[in-house]
């Protein structure tokens, strides 16, 4: 375990994960041919919801998301220090069901259906995840995120299938098309802002931070599958944030039983395949 | 601080009109007038909302559901009456049900005239509206100190 | 010292059993049921303070009036299980009933005479973890079914008919139950008694009879209410039970045959290739039992019984008798054909069973359904038989024990205060019965939140199935992300209050709170302190069966320690921290009306109220296509198990 880095990922992580999100703003506006906001906007948007009123429709909706940041951090913060990659899902799991919860717990209908998207969405990726952990762990021979980023030759040549796998569900973390099911950036409204409809200032700026600190979290694991090269895997990091905003700008919203099907499939498949090839090669 | 001016968050609502100035504010927040450029999002949800940006008049149907909205933003907010209907009623505002402008329900901050009103005015209206935004916010911690 | 105790252990409960039985006075039920269980909680705690960290120790047990005292008993079962299923006309129970007296005393009093056992009794730490959990568990929901059953009683049928809209088995026949409580409270000791029996028996002729006694047990209790579809469902129960039971009877006489010995530690000695088919027929009873695929709809038929009799069965007592003499032949099923398909059967019946719960609405079925689930877990641990799968196995049944004892009480004490046990019925929940809603959260995150009970075992399940077999590892992933979304969506409902409520918690019995309250505060202990009962009363036994024992690092430990303790901080919640917080009406489009503006105006210009249903994807997670698939799988491989078993 190695605090330092799981600490500077708790200080920097909400800086890099904002300017992300400012990135991907700027790059979406001009793939749609706009000119788009200030990369710092999204620090600006946190800033102003700081400065707000905090509305609510039950009191105690606000700790589910609170604790959702909480957890979010700790996440990160365990995952960066190099801890154990299963523990590290299952707290990110846990954060994700307080922010799904944070959805029911507003009472309002379109946080309700947001909030059991949300919870759709979680299990719709979890199987791609915990199979990306396990074929790690296959070839690198341990759970522990140090020993994974220690390991010699990149991880994607033996593991392209989980890879595809952990790619196709990554909108679903960034919240974005063809996958932003339970709330939007974007100006669709069928759900006004589907689970953090009725949260605004304090709150919501909490939880947008927590989103950052997520966007990091998620490029994480990405990063594990090239870590045998500190150059490649921040390369290959941008490459797949890029990939992502393409097809974010590319295609359009589908119904959860598209994305339950098609991310459980994809799991199954690719991801499936891949742990038998290991299987095989390991004899 | 100042955030509050980068980043002014929208509702937009449509009342009774004949959907011109509805268009129109679309219109600002597509490629060619792109207002996102200053920080403007067109939320659609009271609740993350800074700007009640209203087209149209306001009618017996339509006056509780503008009511609420307002209600249901959190503070500080402005309103921006945009196009003839919503600043006075306009053309509809001798029918039998129309009671005229939005400041019959609501306190508004910027009358912003034409019919339809043209995406530059819109994107003005959102200027002003976020100067009295910053006053606003002002008086508001004012108000929470004290 | 410990041979007196267990048979104190054995015997008390049946002591009470009989004495309630007896004196039939309603205001001696609290008398007789608080003190005996206080001293049988005494007793089971002592028992494990008394040989925590042990070895194993054998006692002789040798009484001659014992023997006799059990045939005679299962005379008398046969005799009355012959006579109501005649009476029943279900001839495939009288048949089952018939050849297993035949066998049995044929075996007694022709090729099996004399028949002997070094030790009848034994005791190791594994024994020692089940006689705390039918200790502790089982003797609380016995003291809740005092107040439930007086509710149930009393003044339950006006309340529990009619009200509530989801469809409910239960309550149909409700106003017609005929009152004989001390006999439902003799079969629960009756219950206990036996399962002790089943956790200290050396001696396989009289785990036999204690095995029996639970299937018998159940039986009546399942059939309390004596409406038609209790009784129906009793009897679905007992058949499936029964032929676990002669397949248990026929591995016996197996083993005698061929190898002379009746005896649980003399058959886990022998090398593992010679004892195949006794394992497979015993293993075979323990999948019927612990309610496994082609077998499972006897547990959901179940569920017609009042409510602390599902907590029983699917708790402390029955399924864990299943699964307890699987995992006790783990060491013998590791790295076997035998062993590959008890677990698949295993592992099928987690998947289906987490996919069944996703499409139910009535939460005791989603309750059963997740039990089974989780069953087929602990016999996929068993199955696969590594020590990091028995640790894991072993672990799974202490805190699903706890934690589905707390939700079973939990829904209940819910379902008599609402009149109606559907998910969808229970919104706002936290503020009509809050402290019923607490327990009932702390109940769900121990069955799959990160720092509480099974989450940590199914932590352990992953590491040992990755390692054995991660082919494997691919389905359990996939059931464990459908148990989020079934847990998740429940306490969802809990928490969404869509109108305004009033607290309705007034007229719980205290009969009822203590075991809830005891149970929760098991529940919070064991996930706090489950490392130092792991060292003391599952690692010495792993490390005597397999020389080296699992631990999941102190580190991680430490992050499970942080998380918890970061939980404490969750009863904040109930806090009203109102500083520079207004509150305003939900977002319903603007078209909120009425003073809570929790009601819209409709297009038509009416009033209606706001409503929120959860997603049950019925037309994906269909309950009797999953069912069917289910089966049919488990029952190709449950042909390959008898085939597997033939030829070794």
């Amino acid at each position: 375990m190695n605090w330092i880095t799981g600490l500077a990922f708790v200080l920097f992580a909400p800086i890099i994960g904002g300017l992300i999100a400012g990135f991907d703003r700027k790059i979406s506006a001009r793939l749609q041919g706009r000119m788009g906001p200030p990369i710092l906007q999204p620090f600006y948007d946190v800033g102003k919801l700081f400065e707000k009123e905090t509305m609510v429709v039950r009191k105690s909706q606000r700790l589910y998301m609170e604790f959702f940041f909480v957890l979010m951090v700790f996440t990160g913060a365990i995952f960066f220090s190099g801890g154990d990659l299963l523990l590290v899902i299952f707290a990110f799991t846990m954060a994700g069901v307080f922010f799904a919860l944070g959805g029911y717990k507003a009472s309002s209908p379109y946080s309700f259906i947001g909030a059991q998207r949300e919870v759709i969405q979680m299990m719709s990726y979890e199987p791609a995840i915990m199979l990306a952990a396990v074929g790690m762990y296959m070839v690198t021979g341990s759970f522990q995120v140090s020993s994974i980023v220690a390991y010699k030759h990149p991880l994607i040549l033996q593991l392209p299938g989980l890879f595809l796998a952990f790619f196709f569900i990554l909108p679903i973390k960034f919240r974005k098309s063809p996958f932003d099911l339970a709330a939007s950036h974007h100006a669709h409204q069928e759900l006004v802002k589907g689970i953090t409809t009725e949260f605004s200032g304090r709150t919501l700026a909490l939880m947008e931070i927590a989103h950052w600190y997520e966007y990091v979290f998620v490029l994480g694991i990405g990063y594990l599958f090239f870590a045998s090269n500190v150059w490649l895997g921040l390369l290959m990091v941008l490459v797949i944030f890029e990939l992502l905003l393409i097809v974010d700008n590319a295609t359009a919203r589908v119904r959860w039983q598209a994305m339950l099907g098609s991310a459980w499939i994809v799991a199954l498949a690719a991801g499936g395949l891949n742990i038998i090839y290991l299987m095989l090669v390991k004899g | 601080m100042g955030m509050l001016s980068k980043s002014p968050w929208v509702i937009h609502y449509d009342g009774s009109s004949c959907n011109g100035c509805d268009i129109e504010v679309l219109a600002a927040l597509m490629p060619r007038f792109d207002v996102e450029r200053f920080g403007v999002v067109n939320t659609g949800n009271p609740k993350h909302a800074d700007i009640f940006l209203l087209t149209g008049s306001i009618n017996e149907q339509n006056k509780p559901i503008v009511q609420n909205i307002y209600d249901q933003m959190p503070e500080p907010k402005v309103v921006l009456a945009v196009g003839i209907c919503a600043t006075s009623g306009g053309i509809f505002r001798e029918c039998y049900n129309v009671l005229g402008g939005a400041d019959k329900v609501v306190p508004v901050d910027v009358y912003v005239p034409g019919c339809s009103v043209r995406p530059e005015a819109i994107i003005d209206a959102v200027v002003k509206g976020v100067g009295i935004l910053e006053q606003k916010r002002a008086a508001y911690l004012a108000a929470g100190k004290a | 010292m410990a041979s007196s105790l267990l048979n104190f252990l054995i015997l008390f409960p049946l002591a009470v059993a009989l004495a309630l039985v007896l004196t039939r006075k309603e205001s001696l039920f609290p008398v007789i049921i608080y003190p005996a269980s206080a001293v049988l909680i005494g007793a089971s705690l002592f028992l494990a303070g008394l040989h925590a960290g042990g070895k194993p120790l054998f006692i002789a047990a040798h009484y001659d009036w014992v023997e006799s005292a059990m045939l005679a008993a299962e005379a008398a079962v046969s005799a009355y299980l012959l006579f109501l299923s005649v009476r029943q006309r279900d001839w495939f129970v009288s048949a089952l009933v018939v050849v297993q007296a035949v066998l049995l005393f044929g075996f007694h009093f022709g090729c099996g005479h004399g028949a002997h056992a070094e030790a009848n009794l034994f005791i190791d730490l594994f024994s020692v973890v089940m006689g705390l959990i039918v200790g502790v568990v089982g003797t609380l929901i016995a003291v809740f079914s005092v107040g439930y059953m007086r509710d149930l009683h009393h003044h339950a049928p006006a309340e529990l008919t009619g009200l509530g809209s989801s469809p409910q088995p239960g309550s149909a026949g409700l106003a017609a139950v005929p009152d004989n409580r001390p006999v439902f409270f003799g079969i629960i000791f009756l219950f206990l008694s036996a399962m002790f029996g089943v956790c200290f028996s050396n001696n396989l002729f009289w785990l036999f009879f204690f095995w029996e006694i639970t299937t018998v047990c159940s039986f009546l209790m399942i059939r309390y209410k004596g409406d038609e579809i209790s009784v129906k469902n009793a009897f679905w129960a007992l058949r499936w039970n029964l032929l676990g039971g002669l397949a248990f009877l026929l591995g016996l006489i197996y083993l005698y045959q061929t190898h002379h010995t009746i005896e649980l530690d003399k058959l886990l000695a022998l090398p593992k290739a010679l004892v195949m088919l006794p394992i497979a027929l015993i293993s075979f009873a323990g999948l019927t039992k612990s309610a496994q695929l082609p077998f499972s709809s006897w547990l959901v038929g179940a569920m017609v019984a009042p409510t602390p009799v599902s907590a029983l069965l699917h708790s402390s007592t029955m399924v864990k008798a299943g699964v307890y003499i699987v995992l006790r032949f783990a060491t013998s099923l590791e790295g076997t054909m035998l062993g590959m398909i008890v677990a698949i059967i295993g592992l099928i019946t987690f998947l289906i069973g987490s996919f069944i719960c996703i499409s139910q609405q009535d939460a005791k079925k989603v309750l059963a359904y997740s039990t089974i689930a989780n069953l087929g877990l602990i016999i996929l641990c068993a199955g696969i038989g590594s020590y990091e799968a028995v640790w894991a196995g072993i672990l799974l049944i202490v805190f699903h024990a706890v934690s589905k004892g707390l939700l079973f009480l939990c829904v209940g004490s819910i379902e008599h205060k609402l009149g109606s046990r559907s998910i969808e019925e229970m919104s706002g929940l936290i503020v009509r019965l809050p402290r019923l809603a607490f327990m009932l959260e702390i109940g769900i995150a121990g069955m799959f939140l990160a720092p509480f009970g099974m989450l940590i075992s199914k932590w352990a399940v992953l590491r040992a199935i990755v390692d054995s077999n991660p082919l494997f590892a691919i389905f359990l992933i996939y059931g464990s992300a459908a148990t989020l979304f079934f847990w998740v969506k429940w306490l969802g409902k809990i928490i969404n209050v869509e109108k305004h409520y009033k607290n309705i918690e007034g007229g719980i019995s205290k009969d009822q709170w203590l075991p809830m309250w005891a149970l929760t505060g098991l529940t919070l202990m064991i996930c706090a302190l489950f490392a130092p009962f792991a060292a003391v009363f599952i690692e010495p036994y792993i490390v005597a069966l397999y020389g080296h024992s699992m631990s999941l690092g102190a580190g991680n430990m430490a992050v499970m320690t942080i998380m918890l303790s970061m939980m404490a901080f969750f009863p904040l919640a109930f806090l009203d921290r109102a500083r520079g917080v207004s509150v305003a009406p939900p977002y319903l489009a603007g078209a909120n009306v009425g003073p809570e503006g929790q009601q819209f105006r409709n297009s038509l210009g009416g009033v209606t109220e706001m409503h929120m249903k959860n997603f049950y994807m019925e037309d994906i997670f269909s309950e009797a296509r999953l069912m069917r698939l289910g089966v049919m799988m488990t029952v190709i491989f449950l042909i390959a198990l008898i085939a597997v078993g033939g030829l070794l």
